[in-house]
């Protein structure tokens, strides 16, 4: 049994202290917005946010979530207003599959909390996420309509 | 060692998989049309015709039969369909047709395959005029009701006026008595010229949904009472399931059952798919390897090299007499280049959920081609047609792979081992990347020969390597030749070399290692592409000419390579002093109908990091549906491309593909690549592809720039294994 708070709300889970915090957020707390890619944090579909900041969930084990502010895809969206980085999305016109992109959404915003106003350097260095689509333009445009909004 | 794979027809998918070829042939299976005069909609809403519903509230659902894996396909086929009908665009939904619902309508919508960069070529035709049809049927209607002719009535934007009088309806007032109405016979598709929706780049249809992770995909299927599967094949292809030790994981938390497929795979069912993959990994399993347990790279890349100069090979090209100009060449040039096996990596690993009762099969899987999936749900249960049902989702990309049906196939006959439960089988990302359907493997060798005044007389290309069709599609086969390894090499068709040599030969020794090939976007277009384009800037340099220059000396009955060859060049300022450090390279290519050329700058540091400054491409597809998710296809192909050059490539040692994550086989990320300067110039009179051709020549564009820079030709990819990075 695991007690996560994700997205504001308390879930009691019957996961085990060393299941990957993906799983628990798709799979016992039904939350499947977040994506698995590779299980090993190299692609950064399943970025979600503890305690404000970017993790690959796949590589964070329940254990180590109980305790945090966990916030996801769903979480993002605040009363049915979209977070800035999914208007800018949005307006954008980013997504192709769209399948890596709710981890790109969730980078983006921790990048954009921490530093407002990225250059393409700071984008360069911070935004890791594969996107197979290869929509990285739309990504980098996307980022800046957000800083500017 | 090496041994000839013996495709495994399977019956259902073949007789469905010709029809789909014929494009208009009868299905091999019998379901009576029946039903009532008006087919409605789930809602009960009239389809005026199959490819357009239209609610009361003046809703358009637009029925799409292709595909949506991020290509933008559905958004482009609904404007094609919108821009006849003459409806309201903010008011444009979609929905797809399931394949039972096609073939229990002898395939009202066609072909649902979304592979080869045809999702609009080659439905354009029919449902721009499924649009007009069901125009004129609407405006026939509002004729009716107010009985006048119907000649003085018009439509735009889902409004129906009466020129005469002033009077309107809409399409949503009229749509249940023009779904009673016959279809007319004489239908006349607009001109070009009059398009305002084709053409032009509005947003896609499916984007909201992508933004707020509602999503959903063929991983996030939720059934009442699923349960999960995770799947170990045998690693290595031809090989068999020995047996497993089922007792060391009895107990485990959350397992239900073990479970053989069809005898080369295990898989665990379990309450999550963590619990499944966690028993999976403790589960004891001994394989039979089978004969191709010791083959390697080093080994295939030896059978395939004894391909380059002796054996039988297929001729796919030939013009004049390459040996007899070759023996009397003043000068000389041969090169051998190789491209290896590449897996797809789709963001998404491969999943599909089936659900198995006494009677009936249903599964939910995202497929590039929901026929195949649905004639893989046949094959596996042995039911009818009407039996079974295949509900396609959104695919977390697909770039071919997901136009095969071996995981569907898995997931039915791991379900049919528990009827009455719904089961979703996930591949992890290792299964994926080690069961994949590879980009062939293939070697070539080519050999240019000048006279005395450096003109190129004669052009011998042997390929030696896989053929993907002799694996998937053998009765694409013509007498035993695969005429798609030739793709940009033709004399004829949608994609023909651009160049005229007066001594031509190109041949394809056939070479099947026992790696199981793919349609891998692109497909043969990726290494032919570097062949042809690299020994083109090797000839131009022994003949010691520019390589445009030379270039357009054989382009002069290709005037639509030749275009968008011209275009890049000119856009990246071909002949005029790059910046200080940076190189040039050029490419251009035909296929899939569409003409492309691309042109990079890149500068080297340390001889051996690429930093890729600027990417130029072009292409002529006849016609743009969408500009702005055209430049996201362009673009998107070059990350793939060059991540297949730069990162990509997959091994074999003791048989099986030694890259299973993507920390063994990478991809590129934001920082490694530039903004993509597209320029697309349709011509008009023809329709092509979009999705694959601009990939072709991302790799040789970049290859050619690097020997600009250093004067060091590379003939092998991927550079991951000549030490050459990204800086």
């Amino acid at each position: 049994m695991a007690n996560l708070t994700i997205n504001g709300k308390s879930f009691t889970l019957d996961v085990e202290p060393d299941t990957p915090l993906l799983w628990a957020i798709r799979e016992n707390a039904g939350l499947t917005g977040t994506k698995y890619g590779c299980g090993i944090a190299q692609c950064g579909a399943c970025t979600v946010h503890m305690d404000g900041a970017a993790v690959r969930s796949c590589g964070v084990s329940v254990s180590e979530a109980e305790g945090k502010q966990i916030t996801t895809i769903e979480g993002l969206t605040s009363e049915g207003v979209l977070h800035k980085v999914q208007q800018a999305w949005l307006d954008n016109d980013v997504p192709q599959c769209g399948y890596c992109q709710s981890g790109m959404i969730m980078a983006v915003a921790a990048l954009l909390k921490d530093n407002p106003k990225p250059t393409d350097q700071d984008i360069n260095d911070t935004i890791t996420n594969i996107c197979r689509c290869g929509t990285f333009q739309q990504v980098r445009d996307a980022i800046h309509a957000a800083a500017n909004a | 060692m090496n041994q000839h794979v013996t495709p495994q027809l399977n019956r259902r998918a073949f007789v469905i998989g010709t029809a789909a070829l014929g494009g208009g042939l009868a299905l091999g299976l019998d379901i009576p049309f029946g039903g009532p005069q008006i087919v409605r909609a789930a809602d009960g809403t009239p389809e005026v015709n199959a490819w357009v519903v239209i609610r009361p509230d003046d809703t358009v659902v637009i029925r799409i039969a292709r595909s949506e894996m991020g290509q933008g396909t559905l958004t482009g086929l609904a404007q094609l369909v919108a821009e006849e009908l003459a409806c309201n665009w903010s008011k444009v939904t979609t929905e797809y047709p399931t394949p039972g619902q096609n073939v229990a309508r002898k395939r009202v919508w066609g072909d649902f395959s979304t592979g080869g960069s045809r999702g609009i070529r080659t439905s354009q035709d029919y449902v721009r005029k499924a649009g007009a049809t069901a125009r004129m049927m609407l405006i026939q209607a509002a004729a009716n009701e107010w009985k006048v002719p119907v000649a003085e009535c018009t439509a735009a934007n889902s409004v129906i006026t009466h020129s005469p009088t002033g009077r309107t309806t809409t399409y949503g007032k009229v749509a249940e008595a023009a779904a009673k109405l016959a279809p007319p016979a004489d239908v006349k598709l607009k001109d070009p010229k009059d398009w305002t929706l084709i053409g032009k780049g509005v947003k896609r249809l499916d984007t909201p949904d992508k933004v707020t992770g509602a999503m959903i995909y063929g991983i996030d299927i939720k059934l009442p009472g699923m349960l999960n599967a995770a799947i170990k094949d045998c690693p290595v292809t031809g090989g068999k399931l020995k047996s497993y030790d089922e007792a060391k994981i009895t107990g485990m938390k959350g397992v239900k059952k073990v479970v053989a497929v069809d005898g080369t795979a295990v898989a665990v069912i379990a309450d999550t798919w963590w619990h499944a993959k966690t028993a999976l990994d403790a589960l004891p399993i001994v394989w039979d390897e089978g004969p191709n347990a010791k083959v390697s790279s080093a080994s295939i890349a030896q059978w395939l090299a004894e391909g380059l100069d002796s054996g039988p090979a297929y001729v796919g090209n030939e013009n004049g007499d390459v040996k007899a100009a070759l023996a009397g060449a003043v000068k000389k040039v041969e090169a051998v280049y190789n491209y290896p096996y590449q897996n797809h990596a789709n963001m998404e690993p491969l999943n599909a959920t089936a659900l198995y009762t006494a009677d009936k099969c249903e599964v939910w899987c995202g497929t590039q081609n929901g026929e195949a999936a649905f004639a893989a749900v046949l094959e596996a249960t042995g039911f009818p047609a009407d039996k079974c049902e295949v509900h396609k989702v959104m695919l977390g990309t697909g770039f071919g792979r997901r136009g095969q049906t071996d995981y569907v196939r898995q997931a039915v006959q791991i379900a049919k081992q528990m009827p009455g439960t719904p089961i979703k089988l996930l591949w992890s990302r290792e299964e994926d990347m080690t069961h994949g359907r590879y980009h062939p493997i293939t070697q070539c060798k080519l050999t240019g020969g000048f006279d005395a005044d450096n003109n190129l007389t004669a052009l011998h290309i042997r390929i030696s390597g896989q053929s993907i069709l002799f694996s998937l599609r053998p009765e694409a086969l013509v007498n035993g030749k695969d005429p798609a390894t030739f793709a940009g090499f033709n004399a004829t068709g949608d994609a023909v070399i651009g160049y005229s040599v007066p001594n031509l030969l190109i041949e394809h020794s056939m070479r099947n290692p026992h790696i199981i090939p793919g349609f891998w976007r692109g497909v043969n277009v990726n290494h032919n592409a570097i062949y042809l384009e690299c020994f083109m800037d090797e000839l131009a340099n022994a003949a010691g000419q520019d390589p445009l220059e030379f270039r357009r000396k054989l382009m002069k009955d290709h005037p639509k390579h030749l275009a968008v060859l011209e275009a890049v060049a000119d856009k990246i300022g071909w002949g005029t002093d790059a910046p200080q450090g940076v190189y040039r390279g050029l490419a251009q290519l035909h296929s899939y109908g569409s003409y492309v050329a691309a042109a990079a700058e890149i500068s080297v540091t340390d001889g051996n990091k690429i930093k890729v400054q600027r990417i130029v491409a072009s292409t002529d597809p006849g016609y743009v549906v969408n500009p702005a998710q055209v430049e996201r296809q362009i673009a998107g192909s070059f990350v793939y491309g060059l991540s297949g050059l730069f990162y990509g490539g997959c091994t074999v040692k003791d048989g099986r593909i030694e890259q299973t994550n993507f920390d063994t086989y990478n991809s590129m990320r934001i920082n490694e690549m530039p903004k993509v300067e597209s320029i697309l110039m349709p011509s008009g009179g023809f329709w092509g592809g979009v999705g694959e051709p601009t990939i072709s020549v991302a790799a040789p564009a970049v290859l050619n720039a690097y020997f600009a820079a250093t004067g060091k030709r590379i003939r092998s990819v991927p550079l991951r294994d000549q030490n050459i990075s990204f800086a």
